[in-house]
């Protein structure tokens, strides 16, 4: 594959795009398709065929478009956005479209909301638009150009140059300078070297991996690619979890057409470069989506982390260097190298550049995907791109971070997110979950929920994580029955300090950071459940019979 | 590369030590009479930390390292011990009590048991998180050795020297975080396993009375350890 | 100086830690000349007393009686020890805790009984579910492992509390010792 016929084969794509008018796009991603999409768009396309449209109007499934809460979404020429389409509506849809009237107005969601016109997309610029399991259509949307240039025109020092000064910070959830990353297992000596995918995505809540998976698979090989080739590696695996079948699917076809173009495998693009790439599937552990854990199930090992250093960049998969970084963080690489790592650097705050994919959940208007330049407020978070607290409730915290990280009140709500921001008040940027909550959400109970979660998770090896957990989730439980003494919380207290800083891996560590930012903003809570046995959200104490 | 390089300088709780790069603080303290509390580590097996117990503070990190996985560096700070470091070694001393059902006044390994040794060492006279009692199995179907899992602290160590000196492979772990338990071949009696070779080294380098020899009574199991050494440098000369 | 006020309380126990106290032997005479007992098995007071200084508990809390009597002691006591690991731990006592109360009178009324099998429902103070260490239910301020702890060690530790000092238990003795 040459510059040339790449070119080629994206303006054939094109033209054959522009042949049609018009352009229904239908969401095909998980979301929408559990809203019955996959129905609408073949009662669309049979409708379009009867109607004999079949030369102005082309119907194609694509990837996520965001607004999940609304889906089945289906656009029209990439300016009308129809929300909750059932099959039914394509005669609807479609007398509107042959008799060229306005849209049908019952089904139409506004796009000039803050929703979506406070976006910004670079990760998911293709997700909605292009149809995900059609390589043409990735190319003609200036794919895997990113990926020919680093081959045919830039040293591997060069790209590694380019991403550094991008500032680009790995999207798993540490935040790691991704740049410094990769210069790292560039340096080290090895017999082999490895690149590997964390699609692993365990936080509750977040798809946001699964999202760019299913919408745009190529975009995270042309990553994976660039990345292999700067650090000296000829082999990568995709660890990606289970229950992500869609997206197993996609990336299943994506690599079999970016091998039959010869974009994987030996002699990519005429040069010496060799590149495969496997998919692994993971069992659906969360502590699997740490690095260590996830290359010792790689090799066939119990996933359990082991402790670092060495580092991965040092003694990863097989004792070898390996890279490994999060979907996101590879779906950044073409844009940055199409565009330059300074195009990126300008995107952002000082320290967190880019953009960052948030999957906003819980008390909000719109819940869904968004991709929103770093340094945005929370209270843009929540009350514009969200829509506010839905039902005239007031809203009560946001909590980012997962499992690891913490719940925020009101008063940080003027904060920029970015990952300095969120840790110095005690959260974390995590993956990318965000979920907010209004005044009915009792703050113990949340901690509880995510303490449950972290103890059923904890993989059981080391001592602090395996019991402390345990530990920690009795005593919430107590206080949410009500029947704390004021000792319990001493207790409390005491076991998040141990277990944060003796546990072996990130998931103990951080473990009680949901009870730590509770404690820290809204201890009032706490105390009224142990001193005045009073939950003022009304969650807790009532026995549950079923 | 020259044996100088190969040899690093640094220092314990204010006094300066060298030892070759691939030590780790744990060895060096070791050797040199310094003690740092540990239950997964063992000589001879590899290191898995675990149990956290071997935490340390060195200067210039933020996070307390497992000295039992840490390997020494040049110029090192080292503390082995600090208040901070005592509370955190009795906390986790004290979680493992609360995890299963210990009773060393009935258990074979009363008077031998490294738990006990060092809930003494680290001056623990009771525990204060509440403990879960939890209802936990003995196998006693093999014809010479009992695991009985409510004294098991999940150090690791059975499945190591199982695996990687007896080479048999017969435990393993199974299940997640307080569910978590050891298991022989594929959770099936132990005495119907095909893989164990009733060499007893899972029984001997055991830390706690979890394993022990049948006919032993309250107290009476002792561990004899000095085959590990011994076979470590066998296999060392065998493999040149 | 005015003698000192000391009791001993028998809970759920074997009452080994009694029997190691008496174990003191001739120093006991030395332990009179500055306490005296005002409550305990070994002696004939009916109901515990106020104000007492030290008081040494053996034994878990296992029944609803124990758990009224520790609560009583705690109030009417100075200085509480927890003697023995039955108190310290719940030791043997606790070894029940894994089966449901229900688990444990079938077994001790009916399986494991020849004469006249079956639950008894009066005389017999109701088992809690679990029995548990003391220092679950009130304030304790000195622990003494051990089952039982020598009679060195409990001398050593009354000696130092009706001294009114607080005594180095951990160098003395440990769980299960
Ligand atoms: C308990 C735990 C779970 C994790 N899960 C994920 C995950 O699902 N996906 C992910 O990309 N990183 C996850 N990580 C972070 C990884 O260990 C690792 O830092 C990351 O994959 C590195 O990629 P990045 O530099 O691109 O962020 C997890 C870490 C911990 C401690
Ligand atoms: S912190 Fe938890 S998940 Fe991590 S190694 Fe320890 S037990 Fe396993
Ligand atoms: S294993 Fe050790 S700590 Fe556990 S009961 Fe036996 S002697 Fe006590
Ligand atoms: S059985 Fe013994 S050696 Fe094996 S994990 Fe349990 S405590 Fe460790
Ligand atoms: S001895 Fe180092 S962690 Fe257990």
């Amino acid at each position: 594959m040459t510059r040339e016929e790449l070119e080629q084969i994206a303006n054939t794509e094109r033209q054959s795009q522009a042949s049609t008018a018009q352009k229904l796009n239908v969401c095909v991603a998980a979301g929408c398709l559990s809203c019955q999409s996959q129905t609408v768009k073949e009662v669309l396309e049979k409708g379009v065929a009867r109607r004999g449209l079949g030369e102005r109007c082309a119907v194609k499934g694509v990837g996520c478009m965001g607004l999940c809460s609304e889906g089945a979404l289906v656009s029209v020429d990439q300016n009308i956005l129809y929300k909750r389409v059932l099959p039914a509506d394509a005669t609807d849809m479609l007398d509107a479209l042959e008799a060229g009237r306005p849209p049908v107005e019952r089904l139409v969601c506004p796009t000039n909301t803050p929703f979506f016109q406070r976006q910004k997309k670079i990760v998911l610029e293709n997700s909605g638009v292009i149809d995900p399991e059609r390589i043409e259509e990735y190319i003609a949307a200036c794919g895997y150009t990113a990926l020919v240039e680093a081959l045919t025109e830039l040293t591997p020092a060069e790209v590694i140059e380019q991403v550094t000064r991008s500032g680009l910070r790995g999207r798993g959830g540490a935040g790691y300078p991704t740049g410094l990353k990769w210069s790292t297992v560039a340096k080290a000596v090895g017999t082999q070297k490895f690149v590997i995918c964390n699609a692993d995505e365990g936080d509750p809540g977040a798809f946001m991996d699964r999202s760019v998976l299913e919408s745009d698979p190529h975009r995270v090989l042309e990553g994976m690619l660039i990345a292999a080739y700067a650090v000296g590696a000829s082999e990568g695996y995709i660890y990606v979890r289970a229950e992500y079948p869609l997206a197993i699917k996609r990336l299943k076809i994506a690599i079999r057409q970016a091998e039959k173009l010869g974009l994987l495998g030996s002699n990519i693009c005429g040069t010496r470069f060799n590149f495969r790439v496997d998919l692994r599937l993971g069992a659906g552990a969360f502590v699997c989506g740490e690095e260590t854990a996830l290359i010792a199930s790689i090799e066939g090992k119990r996933g359990a982390p082991r402790p670092r250093p060495p580092y991965p960049a040092m003694e990863g998969l097989l004792g070898e260097p390996t890279l490994i970084n999060n979907v996101e963080t590879f779906a950044n690489i073409p844009p940055i190298l199409r565009n330059g790592g300074e195009w990126f650097a300008a995107i952002g705050t000082e320290k967190s550049k880019g953009t960052k994919v948030f999957a906003l959940a819980g008390r909000v208007q719109n819940t869904g995907l968004v991709e929103v330049p770093m340094g945005i407020t929370l209270r843009e978070m929540v009350f514009q791109i969200g829509g506010g607290v839905p039902d005239g409730k007031n809203f009560k915290a946001v909590q980012t971070g997962g499992p690891s990280g913490g719940c925020l009140p009101a008063e940080c709500l003027d904060m920029p997110v970015d990952y300095e921001s969120l840790a110095r008040a005690g959260s974390i940027m995590g993956s990318g979950g965000m979920i907010i909550m209004d005044e009915t959400s009792c703050m113990v109970d949340v901690a509880k929920y995510f303490m449950d979660f972290c103890m059923t998770e904890s993989c059981g090896k080391c001592v602090p994580c395996r019991v402390g957990t345990y530990q920690m989730h009795r005593l919430l439980e107590t206080i949410t029955q009500l029947q704390a003494a004021p000792k319990d919380l001493a207790l409390l207290e005491e076991l998040c300090d141990l277990v944060k800083h003796t546990s072996l891996c990130g998931l103990g560590q951080s473990a009680p950071n949901p009870v730590l930012s509770t404690l820290r903003y809204f201890a009032e809570e706490y105390k009224a459940h142990i001193e005045r046995n009073q939950c003022v959200a009304g969650v807790c104490g009532q026995e549950v019979h079923v | 590369m020259t044996a100088s390089a190969n040899v690093k300088t640094f220092q314990i709780n204010g006094r300066d030590y060298s030892a070759r790069a691939e030590e780790t603080i744990l060895e060096v303290a070791r050797q040199n009479g310094i003690f740092i509390p540990r239950l997964c580590e063992l000589e001879g097996l590899s290191t898995v930390g675990a149990c956290r117990l071997c935490l340390v503070e060195v200067k210039g990190s933020n996070r307390l390292l497992a000295s039992c996985v840490t390997r020494v560096e040049e110029g090192m700070e080292v503390t082995t011990n600090s208040e901070r470091l005592e509370r955190y070694r009795r906390g986790i001393v004290e979680l493992l009590f609360t995890e299963r059902n210990h009773v060393c006044s009935v258990c074979v390994s009363n008077g031998h048991c490294e738990l006990q040794f060092l809930s003494q060492k680290l001056d623990i006279t009771h525990i204060h998180y509440p403990y879960r009692f939890p209802k936990a199995e003995v196998d006693a179907s093999h014809g010479r050795f009992v695991i009985d899992h409510n004294r098991c602290i999940l150090c690791n160590r059975c499945v190591r020297v199982c695996d990687e000196i007896e080479g048999a492979h017969t435990w393993d772990v199974m299940g997640r975080g307080i569910d978590a338990r050891v298991i022989t071949d594929l959770n099936q009696p132990w005495g119907t396993s095909d893989t164990c070779t009733s060499c007893g080294k899972c029984v001997h380098v055991c830390p706690t009375g979890a394993l022990f020899e049948k006919g032993r009574s309250v107290a009476e199991m002792e561990k004899r350890r000095n085959f590990l050494p011994y076979l470590q440098l066998m296999r060392g000369d065998q493999n040149g | 100086m005015a003698k000192k006020r000391m009791a001993t309380v028998w809970l759920d126990g074997c009452s080994g830690c009694h029997m190691s106290f008496l174990d003191i032997d001739e120093r006991l005479l030395t332990l009179a000349e500055i306490a005296d007992l005002v409550y305990s098995p070994l002696v004939d007071a009916k109901v515990f007393p106020e104000n007492v200084d030290v008081t040494l508990v053996e034994g878990a809390v296992s029944s609803e009686e124990d758990l009224h009597k520790i609560q009583m002691v705690r109030e009417r006591t100075t200085v509480l020890v927890s003697l023995g690991d039955c108190a310290v731990t719940a030791n043997v006592p606790g070894m029940r805790n894994p089966f449901s109360t229900k688990a444990v009178y079938e077994r001790a009324y009916r399986e494991n009984v020849t004469l006249n099998p079956g639950v008894p429902n009066e005389g017999v103070p109701r088992l809690l579910p679990q029995a548990r260490p003391i220092h679950e239910f009130v304030t304790v301020d000195v622990f003494v492992p051990g089952c039982p702890p020598s009679a060195d060690t409990i001398f050593y530790v009354v000696s130092e509390l009706l001294a009114g000092r607080t005594p180095q238990v951990g160098s003395h003795t440990r769980f299960g010792a």
